[in-house]
């Protein structure tokens, strides 16, 4: 038979080897430099063993004894996480009501009020930077969780893709939930939730990351180092210092950037991936 | 759809009004506001400022850097898409062809996704590092000095190359599950009649495949555009002579650096603009694409 090649078969495993781990190549020469002093670094190329010095490294970051960013890294990571969790949480939450809304119910203006939330598709924060800005400065949000989070929440894609699923809830389903007696808070706690569970994990993982990996929005309104991200802060370490850049720092910095995101992607690939491929639909 | 609640006046209003009062806060009054701004001129200090008509357009539209941000943003645009495309199309074909161990290669291929934009293009920083990069050591031993600092088209290449490595994930996801979705008993028929795997994947395979490639053509693109921001901002800022200086990155850095609320308001429009006419676009043509 023709179909099946076991040497095209071989060959496909031998270069998919090859290319996952030449993937994995910039993320292994960051955290095996992190683990090395910056007389070892820079006494040779990039080191591809670990060295001795992980410990101080990572220790020093963690209770800010490095210079140049104005703050440890314990509080970045812990901005960085109640970025992403506020933005995913608050995202998902008013796309769960408004997709609701719109589907389940009769209204003015319904067609209006979605169109309104779709045309925010083609204003991205990037081609609106100055004017947000001023927003946010006007309301006073400027180094605070708010700011950091909430010109973030609006989302499209999550209101699509909810309207999507409840558009397949039969009506029979709504039927019966009212001939018992069950009003429309009801339905929504108690049935509607509980049906889209799986959308809303996919959701999650998806606006986690988009949280987690903002970076012009955050290097616009934080001044105060207390509210800056970990992801925002690589520049400052990567510039902070006069001559040669402070690499062990700044592999490091990375790594502990890039832990938690990936952590989250590798645990939940099931509903990111779900996520992902019904958001095309 | 009939709505199930009809006698509900109030509730869908209240329902509504966190989702709503958001995108009329910081999207719709923003966009208005770059609007107008971008039909007045400001002083330096942004005491006072009066109305100039198209002025500000015709300032930017005559600026040569900002062909050069344009020229810039396509190439940049296309090389990353066409990179990060096929790259993904060749690793899913292949783990698609492998059957065991499909999934195991996905989740080995996947997790770039999560790195940050900022950190991918720290993380190749490094390996370019002229000091003490592995591939830019690699490249000095057989003659080529590389120095993204001086020189302009190795930076573009450089924050071309972190790009790609982070959306390649994504496109990898979405061939495989199209690949994977595929109707099976097509390849076998043609397999049947003796048509070689190198033919069934561009006589049956490709075609099929065609409204995904072009859906992540566009996914491609718009990250291209605007979330690459941060691998710009951390690996070049812009430079060495605007040489990465893309579309956005001049919004940014015009008005933000630059202080120049009228040409940032401008560029601001004339993106928007561009932004419409591109999701616009992608919606005429999703709506046909469904019928293969």
């Amino acid at each position: 038979m023709h179909y099946r090649r076991p040497g095209l078969d071989r060959l496909s495993h031998a270069l998919l080897v090859l290319c996952c781990l030449l993937f994995l190549l910039p993320v292994w020469l960051a955290f095996t430099a992190s683990t090395h002093t910056p007389g070892e670094l820079y006494s040779q190329t990039a080191p591809l063993w670990f060295g001795e010095a992980g410990w101080d490294n990572y220790r020093h970051l963690l209770d800010g004894s490095v210079g140049g960013l104005g703050t440890d890294v314990l509080t970045l990571l812990i901005n960085s996480t109640l970025m992403a969790l506020g933005i995913a949480i608050g995202k998902i939450a008013i796309s769960v009501l408004a997709a609701y809304a719109i589907v389940f119910f009769a209204f003015p203006c319904r067609r209006l009020c979605f169109w309104l939330i779709f045309i925010t598709l083609m204003l991205p924060v990037e081609v609106r930077i100055l004017p947000t800005f001023e927003v946010v400065a006007d309301l006073g949000l400027l180094d605070s969780y708010a700011g950091l989070i909430l010109p973030l929440i609006a989302s499209a894609t999550a209101t699509f893709l909810l309207r999507q699923f409840y558009l397949t809830i039969p009506p029979e389903l709504v039927e019966a939930a009212r001939i018992d007696g069950a009003g429309p808070w009801r339905f929504l706690r108690d049935i509607l939730l509980p049906l889209s569970k799986t959308n809303l994990a996919a959701l999650f993982v998806i606006m986690f990351l988009y949280g987690w990996n903002q970076y012009l929005w955050p290097l616009l309104i934080t001044n105060d180092a207390d509210y800056l991200t970990i992801v925002v802060s690589l520049k400052r370490l990567l510039t902070s210092a006069d001559g040669l850049v402070p690499w062990q720092d700044v592999t490091a910095t990375a790594v502990l950037a890039m832990l938690p995101p990936i952590a989250v992607i590798l645990l939940m690939q099931r509903y990111f991936v779900k996520g992902l491929v019904d958001s095309e639909k | 759809m009939s709505a199930p609640f009809q006698r509900h006046r109030l509730t869908p209003w209240i329902l509504m009004a966190p989702q709503l009062g958001i995108v009329l806060v910081f999207f719709f009054w923003p966009a208005l506001q770059a609007i107008e701004q971008a039909f007045y001129v400001e002083d330096a200090f942004g005491l006072s400022r009066e109305f100039a008509g198209f002025a500000n357009f015709q300032a930017v539209l005559s600026d040569k850097a900002y062909y050069q941000a344009l020229g810039t943003t396509l190439i940049f645009s296309l090389a990353v898409a066409l990179g990060a495309m096929s790259i993904a199309l060749l690793l899913a074909v292949m783990a698609d062809r492998v059957i065991r161990g499909a999934r195991i290669y996905r989740t080995l291929l996947v997790w770039p996704y999560a790195v940050a934009p900022a950190v991918a293009g720290v993380l190749w920083l490094f390996l370019f590092d002229p000091t003490l990069g592995l591939i830019s050591g690699l490249l000095g031993n057989i003659g080529i000095g590389w120095d993204h600092k001086l020189n302009g088209v190795q930076a573009l290449a450089l924050v071309i190359m972190a790009s790609v490595w982070k959306q390649m994930s994504y496109n990898f996801v979405f061939f495989l599950a199209a690949l994977q979705a595929l109707p099976k008993s097509l390849l076998e028929a043609a397999a049947i009649d003796r048509a070689g795997p190198w033919r069934r994947f561009w006589t049956i395979t490709f075609p099929l495949l065609s409204p995904t490639a072009f859906f992540l053509l566009v996914m491609n693109s718009v990250y291209a555009f605007f979330e690459t921001f941060g691998t710009i901002d951390t690996v070049t800022s812009g430079g060495p002579g605007g040489a990465t200086t893309t579309l956005v990155y001049k919004v940014y850095q015009d008005g933000f650096v630059g202080q120049d609320m009228g040409a940032s308001a401008a560029q601001s429009v004339l993106l928007m603009a561009l932004v419409g006419g591109l999701t616009w676009f992608q919606f005429r043509y999703l709506e046909r694409k469904v019928q293969y």
